[in-house]
């Protein structure tokens, strides 16, 4: 109970800092549905699950432990040739069914999504190691939402561009990264279908699980045999996909070091491509902007998914007059961050997707604090087996950095700091990337300023890391061409006639 | 030309983005509260409910029978009381008679709740009687018309005025969130209030008499209120939403907000309330479902709710 009052002595030398301990700790809640994963898996070719011609097979690991989770089949050139032949065989049929029958398989995939949702959350968190409440609250629904926009598109070709159609490709090849993998894999898959062409996707050599399960549900969809063909492996996978003479087009979600590659690769072919790469976002918050929710944004744009987002905002340019304020705050912040198990429904930030990466990370921070940058991280207990790292940010960060300028793909956020708004868009555009950028401010006019000078695919405007089917997502510069999503996502995978 | 008040007010303090806010406390209602965490978040729930009547069909009879829940919600040695019981100004003797030297508070609503649209003189008149009456805890209204009107500091001098005329006894300010309707308006309200409050008193989200109570929002918006102010000044300022918060599940997410937001010193009933009073069964229901494995009747409660 309250003592008794009495005017306050006022302390004005004592630091104050709130305290966030073990009064009220939250109890493990893990989650408990079933992933259903196999012990082994196959080849999805031709509408049927095939041993790879390879004879060979890999070890999936879960990030969460360490421990084995299935066998991967190995797609090598045989493989891949005929996942390509049984795209070229269904591709007459398919490109001619109506719209609106492309339309229902599409609807169909979607709610079949919905219908089993949890348990490819599940699977989705114990490949991928991120969080199941972004697994469950984010990836399922927004990949059940691609498919449902584009089965809505599947009949209206005739009506994306005035007095003009659109006709499909033929087949396409897709390679598509492990940050999102089912989430990649509706992106690319549902534009594809929607305008007719035929798909031989291979999902990334660590999270190939919930591709190979997805393959469930085109076959309980129906879907005819062929149109979509998923094969997994390693680079030598997916150069076989590129250099394939089948493929109309190829889309590919990756490192910037792999889409040069596969560029160079295709010059001359006469496939179209479109690239979706890296990406060092600048997340700019101005004096006048609304701090708390600021923090929010910065604290949702770089730790969101371990920070494994391209678009993740891992540069924060903050004003110098509010920079001691937001850099308090977000460590402040962070003190509530949980990162552990991310199977645990209240894990904030989960494990890094490999051990490759975690070192890929560890690399990047060792050179932050060697070249001068100071590094904060909250104490907080990681588990002892699996691939952690704890939420990390660097403050007196300066252009030069290698944490600047290079993509960390981790929970890692550089902090600058700018004086006008000039220098903002100034630094903010000093990187070979730009895919996205996030402004912060009261002030209408200023967004709308900054956002025309900003050379990015995405900004958002006091919010950070939204997404939407209809909403097309590409880059600028280093960060790729072509756009997801979207009017001009369909574009992308159609012809005009 | 000079700034409204208001946008000066607002320049000093920083304006707050509601898709923001928002964003934020959904992240609150997503955190699993199982097992041992669960009954901890419970029965400190329960030492926090400031059990509510405010009707104008209350009788000595109806304060009587609120009194003896306060002093025993449920049979069982685990179970604590609650923190208040919170009445009219002319029912605070007869709660007196039960609850005084119990552990139990007084609080009673003054200042011609729930509007305020009294005169001054009438309305610290109404708070002095509530004291002299026993109340240990005042729970006043702020002017809204005031408020919006743009005379801030009006609104300031009233609530310095009450909080003399509480004298010994805790002052907790209902900003009427509903009326005041933006965050912006919440946050200003807010430091208003706390520049002239003293440790221990609270802010409090409404009156419970309007469409409009407490939400995760506006708590979230006064708990980052208070953190600022006290990171400032050092004073600690205590929170009450009230109204709205009907079950255990609700309760637990507000009490994740000052867990995540002002950390371990405000989770207890000098720091926290809640305004409520059909909560308190739920929590008891959810507590005894936890103990025994099994839902019990809505019937095997003992039932004083009414008001909120």
């Amino acid at each position: 109970m309250p003592a008794k009052k009495s005017p306050a002595p006022k302390s004005r030398t004592k630091v104050r800092e709130l305290l966030f301990g073990d009064l009220w700790e939250y109890d493990p809640a893990p989650e408990s549905a079933p992933a259903h994963i196999d012990a082994r898996y196959g080849l999805f070719i031709g509408g049927k699950s095939v041993a790879p011609k390879s004879k060979n097979y890999f070890d999936s690991i879960s990030p969460r432990d360490g421990k084995k989770l299935s066998e991967i089949p190995f797609a090598g050139k045989a493989d891949v040739d005929a996942a390509f032949a049984a795209a070229k065989k269904a591709f007459p049929a398919w490109s001619k069914l109506p719209g609106k029958e492309r339309g229902k398989y599409l609807f169909r995939i979607a709610r079949l999504l919905q219908d089993r949702s949890r348990e490819f959350a599940v699977a989705e968190t114990l490949d991928g190691g991120k969080p199941i409440k972004e697994s469950r609250d984010f990836d399922l629904p927004m990949a059940a939402a691609h498919f449902f926009y584009h089965a809505g598109w599947a009949d209206k070709l005739a009506f994306v561009a005035p007095g003009r159609t659109l006709e499909p490709l033929g087949v396409v090849g897709q390679i598509i990264p492990w940050n999102f993998p089912l989430l990649m894999m509706a992106w690319k898959i549902a534009p594809a279908l929607a305008t007719g062409n035929t798909v031989v996707i291979k999902p990334a050599e660590t999270t190939s699980i919930t591709a190979l399960k997805f393959a469930s549900i085109l076959q309980d969809a129906g879907l005819p045999p062929g149109v979509v063909n998923i094969v997994t492996g390693a680079g030598e996978t997916g150069a076989a996909i590129v250099n394939h003479p089948g493929a109309a087009k190829i889309a590919f979600t990756g490192s910037t070091e792999v889409g040069k590659i596969i560029q160079r690769a295709l010059a001359g072919s006469g496939k179209r491509l479109a690239l979706e790469l890296g990406g060092k976002a600048a997340n700019i918050v101005f004096e006048d902007a609304p701090i708390d929710q600021a923090v929010e944004g910065i604290i949702n744009g770089i730790f969101f998914n371990q920070g494994h987002v391209c678009c993740a905002g891992s540069r924060l340019l903050v004003q110098e007059s509010v920079a001691d304020a937001v850099i308090a705050r977000l460590k402040r912040r962070m003190q509530v961050l949980r990162t552990g198990d991310p199977l645990d429904k209240n894990t904030d930030i989960g494990a890094i997707n490999s051990a490759e990466q975690l070192a890929k990370i560890r690399e990047l921070v060792a050179s932050g604090v060697e070249e001068g940058a100071e590094l904060h991280q909250p104490a907080c207990k990681l588990p002892k087996t699996g691939f952690y790292f704890p939420p990390s940010l660097f403050t007196k960060v300066t252009q030069s950095h290698r944490v600047a300028r290079e993509e960390i793909f981790g929970p890692v956020l550089s902090i600058l700091t700018f004086r006008t708004p000039e220098e903002a868009v100034e630094k903010a555009n000093n990187t070979p990337y730009g895919l996205s950028a996030g402004v912060w401010t009261d002030k209408g006019s200023l967004i709308l300023k900054m956002a025309s000078e900003l050379k990015a695919g995405v900004v958002w405007a006091n919010t950070y890391n939204k997404f939407d089917p209809s909403s097309p997502f590409g880059g600028y510069k280093q960060s790729g061409f072509g756009r997801e999503g979207g009017k001009h996502g369909l574009l992308d995978y159609a012809r005009l006639a | 030309m000079t700034r409204p008040a208001l946008r000066r007010l607002l320049d000093e303090i920083g304006p707050v983005d509601a898709t923001g806010i928002e964003e934020r406390v959904a992240k609150y209602t997503t955190r699993s509260i199982k097992k041992q965490s669960k009954v901890f978040g419970l029965k400190l729930a329960v030492t926090m409910v400031d059990l509510t009547t405010l009707e104008g069909k209350d009788t000595p009879g109806k304060v009587a029978s609120l009194c003896r829940k306060a002093l025993c919600p449920h049979p069982g040695d685990d179970i604590p009381r609650v923190a208040a019981v919170c009445v009219y100004p002319s029912m605070v003797k007869h709660a007196a008679r039960h609850v005084k030297g119990s552990g139990v508070r007084i609080a009673s609503v003054a200042t011609a709740f729930p509007s305020g649209q009294a005169p001054l003189k009438t309305r610290l008149a109404e708070v002095r009687q509530a004291v002299a009456d026993g109340a240990d805890e005042i729970d006043m209204v702020i002017n809204r018309g005031a408020f919006l009107a743009g005379e801030l500091g009006l609104v300031q001098d009233e609530i310095a005025a009450v909080v003399e005329a509480c004298g010994e006894s805790t002052l907790k300010v209902i900003l009427e969130t509903s009326e005041l309707e933006t965050y912006d308006h919440i946050r200003a309200a807010s430091f208003l209030a706390m520049r002239v409050l003293r440790p221990g008193d609270f802010i409090k989200t409404s009156t419970g008499k309007t469409s409009g109570n407490a939400t995760l929002g506006n708590n979230q918006v006064m708990l980052d209120a208070i953190r600022d102010h006290f990171l400032d000044t050092g004073t600690e300022i205590a929170m009450k939403p009230a109204g709205g918060i009907k079950s255990a599940k609700q309760a637990l997410q507000f009490l994740v907000a000052v867990k995540e937001t002002l950390g371990d010193a405000w989770l207890n009933n000098t720091r926290y309330r809640f305004g409520a009073s059909s909560l308190l069964n739920d929590l008891l229901r959810q507590l005894e479902t936890q103990r025994s494995g099994a839902y019990q009747a809505p019937y095997t409660f003992s039932d004083d709710s009414s008001g909120y």
